[in-house]
């Protein structure tokens, strides 16, 4: 597999908060991905400073094997579709399309025309007086319509409903089967994204959580549910990173994969296994990540391997 | 239809199984491709090409250059024998634990089963074929 994007000891300080520390990991050609994490975790400053929209404070990153600042070679090949984009005042969205298709070499003005119509955007209504999710679809329609070879969207769905949102991940899996390129897909909706998603990168508090295809990831962790003292005797020696109880219950969340030997031990011991979600992994991860030291960033990644 | 917690390939994989075992799809006939797949199951077109390409792995599908995937022949036969092995693991060993956990013994189980079997064969004029209710 070929890297489109190297990134190697990426850091970024602004005065006394580093909002990306130290972060090193690499995207592969024509593979959609899910940069997944709380807000403030560095996502969007990752992606400004790999499209050149922010510099770095230390670190290397190559694009196509090149650097990005002031590269329109790179450049032209990268759409990045910003949370929330800002446009001139008077612009109207059939001035943005138009800039796009002047700016992406590879723009389907067929397919655009076609994602107008699927969003019912009104085109010559000023952006100003657009509502949120009007908004977001100018965005979206332009990130796929650009067809550029990486395309970074930034939770592109506020404000669309749910109607509008399947359309965008019936639209991407589409055009990106007849078309096969570079996504990166920022969202907190995880459990909506899980499915298109083949690998998936999990940033917290500027570092790397989790660099994982998604499918690897599915059944990485488990909840095991039953009487407490038969839980507490089969948990032992594994790494819990969630406990809830409700009387005699309790239901505890291990990393790891159960094999056929643990299967019949939860058997006989009376115990349940219920499968953990994406979301639910990522989101005990991150709570788990928060209470310990920092060190656990690295027994995380072990685990996971 | 998709559930979590599995491997997403090997649930697709098992769906295209499952349609050759109850002979919605024929052997010889054309499987679906990785995009339909993809799109069908709203996944990625990569996780479907896994799956398909396991198939192609074990024997049940084969590539015909240009035009697509097909089913083997004797795919049908073999996946009956695979999942037969699997049907005491998967799904005998959890109902005689939940009947042991109700108080149920074995005399119990088959008497049940009987029953149920009997009644189930007045509905329908072939034994019903297994579904894929696997956890």
């Amino acid at each position: 597999m070929t890297d489109v994007i190297e990134v190697q000891g990426l850091t970024k300080r602004y005065r006394d908060i580093i909002a990306v520390d130290d972060v090193s990991f690499t995207i592969e050609k024509d593979t959609i991905y899910g940069l997944l994490g709380r807000n403030g975790a560095g996502k969007t400053t990752v992606m400004s400073i790999l499209t050149a929209q922010n510099f770095a404070s230390s670190g290397d990153i190559r694009i196509f094997g090149e650097k990005p600042y002031e590269n329109a070679r790179v450049l032209s090949r990268m759409c990045f579709v910003r949370e929330s984009q800002k446009y001139p005042d008077d612009a109207k969205p059939v001035h943005a399309f138009r800039s796009a298709r002047l700016f992406f070499p590879h723009w389907d003005e067929a397919f655009a025309q076609r994602l107008i119509s699927d969003f019912q955007l009104p085109q010559n209504r000023r952006i100003k007086k657009l509502s949120r999710g009007q908004l977001s679809a100018v965005g979206v329609i332009i990130g796929l319509a650009s067809r550029a070879e990486i395309t970074f969207f930034d939770e592109p769905y506020l404000g669309l409903d749910a109607v509008a949102r399947q359309i965008f991940y019936d639209r991407l899996l589409e055009d990106y089967s007849e078309h096969p390129r570079t996504v990166i897909l920022s969202s907190h909706l995880i459990d909506e994204v899980a499915n298109l998603i083949e690998r998936v990168l999990v940033i917290d508090r500027g570092r790397i959580l989790m660099d994982e295809t998604t499918d690897a990831v599915r059944d990485r962790a488990c909840t095991i549910v039953g009487d407490a003292d038969a839980v507490d005797r089969f948990i032992s020696g594994r790494e819990v990173i969630h406990r809830e109880s409700l009387g005699r219950t309790t239901s505890v969340t291990v990393l790891g994969r159960l094999g056929a030997d643990d299967r019949a031990r939860l058997a006989a011991l009376g115990l349940d296994a219920a499968p953990v979600s994406l979301q639910q992994l990522i989101v005990r991860l991150t709570q788990h990540a928060a209470v310990d030291t920092p060190d656990v960033h690295a027994t995380i990644e072990e685990v996971l391997r | 239809m998709i559930e979590e917690g599995r491997a997403l390939f090997l649930q697709i994989a098992e769906g295209v199984e499952d349609s050759i075992i109850d002979g919605s799809l024929a052997e010889e006939a054309q499987a679906p491709s990785t995009n339909e797949l993809a799109a069908f199951f709203r996944i990625n077109p990569a996780t479907a090409a896994k799956g398909v390409n396991m198939l192609v792995d074990k024997g049940v599908l084969y590539k015909r250059r240009g035009i697509g995937m097909f089913v083997a022949q004797g795919a049908r036969e073999m996946l009956l024998a695979e999942r037969r092995t699997v049907f005491a693991d998967r799904f005998v060993e959890p109902l005689i634990a939940e009947a042991r956990k109700l108080g149920l013994g074995p005399d119990d189980l088959s008497r049940l089963i009987l029953e149920h079997a009997r009644s189930h064969a007045g509905t329908h004029a072939e034994p019903a074929t297994t579904e894929g209710a696997s956890r």
